[in-house]
């Protein structure tokens, strides 16, 4: 067996890598905390693991990636991020635009006919596996696609077959500047805007459902489906626009994603959607606050988990930790909040 | 219950749907027959399964892939399924690591063979098993006090623990994983290169030309000769120990232990106070899945390639496993048994379309998900519940017309 080396001086002995740790798995976190908002919003309303939701968030970022190809070019190139901001603004819309439209093509295909038919939960989970797989796998194929409409010769830079499956770079990548340090650090630009818009967003929805009509649906809805029904709330409004809203913030986590990281793949959802989850129901499945506070719980403490057993147990770290947050409280930190609470 | 969204019925029935109802007639038309002509059909059905590697039907067969190897995995997920529908179907746990028992088996097999072991395989069998019934008991006693979709990720994360562990830990062959690992040993005379190839007999296998067959001599199983070159006893062994965890199943659903995962299943709270102690069966429902899953891991890890590495078990096998025991329809043997060997076996079958088949498949478990919420194969309560329901709906319907209710 490998002796990890067990560098805990290095992360609590000097409090300048403790903020670098802590700062950096925030900047991750808050990403987590975006894609959560997808998972716990259906689960709110729906009480339904949205499995496909990963593949929104990816197609999101290839509608960013794809978004810089049209407006800058195939050839790459590297921008401050004051620069490549109206571009990035764009993209920000595209994406979001994009995620929107995935996430409620997949409530219209792979959801509504089976809450139509009262099926049993479980199902709909193996038809948003199936839904998942079809995604991603349509992404990986889309050199083919592009022949089939002809436009594989204008496209070919980036649905090339050799690019198709592999790791699918923003042709721009962002320079981030650097601001200021907190304890050894470096801030920069991206990383405040990441978690700057993060967080933003977050309150946006956190408002819009706690203060607007559809977001009293949406309570409703979450409370109790019939009850709400009987009120004249017409349920699959309510659970389209939750789809919507889930699919829009998939949108903006995918342009921070392509930001932070720069590249993507057409799997490169999976993982991060399992995180999210985790996020989410850490903080509590179904609580838009617990969804930010397990998101930027889980990417600090990851990070922190890195630092202390090594990269390659940060999964590990992630996991366990839900494990042990769960069994001291068993509906998340926050407890469940749009939902209603289950015996 | 209908809801107001749903179309009146009897207005269009769409073909898919109509084929699934043909499908129930055949089901309950087999369950109304006498129990003499059912095991007789049973036996039949049986001899037609051994031999399906070898009969190779046409439109059945695998073009670009070895049928048999084909086969022994659809076996396995088979095997799979039937573990883990006792933990979904019968006692109700939503388990998505599953995976993880699988791995746990296969690579207590592969330790104590090839990597630091040169044990046999029979004599590691048990062994993986015990070892992966403790570490269901281990990741149960603290996981099955969440309830719900909280086990369900934290199950999840097992599974993914398991594999980071295995790709991390050198001892355990850490991401190059275990090659290697020993076949089973031959039944009959040990193997005599170049020609004698050992085992007690051959058997041919059948060609098809169009629709008419002929004995291909040609390509003759060893009976009983595991090794590299053919996968058809591995079914076999793995089709056997099928067979003996069905009969073990059939036995333990129809217990107190079974009931007792029924009652939990379909309401905790009420099974609980009724002095059911719910959390007991439920990690006995767990070790007992996980044990399963660890048998046909070990099956796996020594068959035809003898090799697995970390990469063997994603966690997206783990989605594929419950997708086999939901589709199927969860809480029935046969139907998780069917599941299995469907989501085995369509990416194979859709090998002519190589790039296409992971979207087809994941196309086709959607639509599956959509025809038949229930699974292919309901067990036989959730049928006539179904029924009871739809009558009560149709006499709802007669009375105020247009069923609007929530």
């Amino acid at each position: 067996m490998t002796v990890t080396t067990y560098s805990v001086h290095d992360l609590f002995g000097s409090f300048d890598n403790f903020a670098s740790y802590t700062t950096g798995g925030l900047v991750y976190g808050a990403i987590y905390a975006l894609i959560a908002l997808g998972y716990t919003m259906v689960y709110g309303v729906l009480q339904l693991i949205n499995f496909a939701h990963s593949e929104v968030f990816m197609y999101g970022t290839f509608a960013v990636a794809w978004t810089f190809v049209f407006l800058h070019g195939t050839d790459s190139a590297s921008q401050s991020l004051g620069e490549a901001l109206p571009i990035l603004l764009v993209a920000l819309l595209v994406a979001m635009f994009v995620s929107a439209l995935v996430a409620l093509l997949l409530e219209r295909v792979a959801y509504r006919p089976l809450i139509n038919k009262n099926a049993p939960k479980l199902i709909a989970l193996i038809s948003a596996i199936g839904a998942s797989f079809a995604l991603a796998e349509a992404m990986g194929l889309r050199d083919r696609f592009a022949k089939w409409v002809g436009l594989d010769d204008n496209l070919k830079d980036y649905v090339s077959p050799e690019k198709a499956r592999d790791v699918y770079s923003n042709p721009v990548t962002i320079n981030p500047h650097d601001l200021f340090s907190i304890g050894g650090y470096t801030v920069t630009d991206v990383d405040l805007v990441v978690i700057g818009a993060a967080i933003l967003m977050m309150v946006a929805l956190d408002q819009f459902v706690r203060r607007t009509r559809f977001g009293r649906g949406i309570r409703a809805v979450a409370q109790d489906p019939e009850s709400a029904a009987l009120m004249g709330v017409n349920s699959t409004r309510v659970v389209q626009v939750t789809f919507l809203i889930g699919g829009l913030m998939a949108g903006v986590a995918a342009t921070l994603y392509m930001l932070k990281i720069g590249s993507t793949r057409q799997n490169a959802g999976f993982i991060l959607g399992v995180k999210a989850f985790t996020a989410a129901v850490m903080g509590g499945i179904g609580n838009l606050r617990g969804a930010l506070l397990g998101g930027l719980l889980l990417g600090v403490m990851e990070n922190w988990g890195s630092a202390v057993f090594g990269s390659q147990w940060k999964d590990v770290v992630a996991f366990v930790l839900l494990v042990l947050i769960l069994l001291v409280r068993p509906s998340g930190l926050l407890g469940e909040a749009l939902g209603k609470a289950r015996a | 219950m209908a809801t107001q969204t749903q179309p009146p019925v009897g207005t269009w029935r769409n073909p898919l749907a109509v084929i699934g109802d043909k499908w129930d007639g055949v089901v309950n038309a087999y369950n109304r027959q006498p129990l003499l002509v059912r095991a007789l059909l049973i036996a039949l059905v049986l001899v037609l399964v051994y031999a399906l590697p070898l009969l190779r039907p046409p439109v059945l067969t695998t073009q670009n892939i070895d049928f048999g190897g084909v086969m022994f995995r659809v076996a396995a997920f088979a095997l799979v399924a039937l573990g883990l529908n006792i933990v979904i179907g019968y006692a109700g746990l939503l388990d998505l690591g599953y995976v993880g028992f699988y791995a746990t088996g296969a690579y207590t097999t592969g330790v104590l063979t090839a990597q630091h072991g040169s044990w046999p395989f029979f004599l590691a069998l048990p062994i993986a098993i015990v070892v992966t019934m403790i570490t269901g008991v281990i990741l149960g006693a603290p996981t099955l006090r969440v309830r719900g979709d909280y086990l369900a990720i934290v199950t999840l994360g097992f599974g993914e623990i398991i594999r980071i562990c295995v790709k991390n830990i050198e001892w355990l062959g850490a991401s190059a994983g275990i090659k290697d690992i020993p076949h089973p040993n031959t039944i009959g005379p040990a193997a005599n290169p170049p020609f004698d190839k050992g085992g007690l007999f051959e058997i041919p296998r059948v060609q098809w030309d169009g629709l008419t067959p002929s004995l291909d001599y040609d390509h003759a199983t060893h009976f009983l000769v595991f090794g590299a070159l053919d996968a058809i006893p591995y079914y076999w062994l793995l089709l056997t120990a099928l067979i003996l965890v069905l009969i073990g199943d059939r036995l333990i659903k129809a217990s107190r232990v079974g009931r007792a995962w029924e009652a939990t299943r379909e309401d905790e709270d009420a099974a609980e106070l009724m002095g059911v102690p719910t959390f007991k069966y439920k990690l006995m429902a767990f070790a007992l899945g996980a044990a399963i899953g660890g048998l046909s891991g070990a099956f796996y890890a020594s068959g035809q390639g003898g090799y697995i590495s970390p990469d063997s078990f994603p966690l997206l096998l783990s989605m594929l496993f419950v997708a086999a025991v939901i589709v199927g329809g969860s809480g029935n043997r046969w139907g998780a048994i069917a599941g299995g060997a469907l989501v085995a076996y369509l990416p194979e079958r859709f090998r002519e379309f190589a790039d296409y088949r992971l979207l087809v498949f994941g196309l086709a478990l959607t639509v599956l998900a959509v025809w038949k919420p229930d699974g292919l194969l309901p067990p036989r309560r959730v049928r006539r519940a179904k029924a009871a329901e739809a009558e009560i709906d149709a006499l709802e319907l007669g009375e105020d017309d247009g069923g609007v209710k929530a």
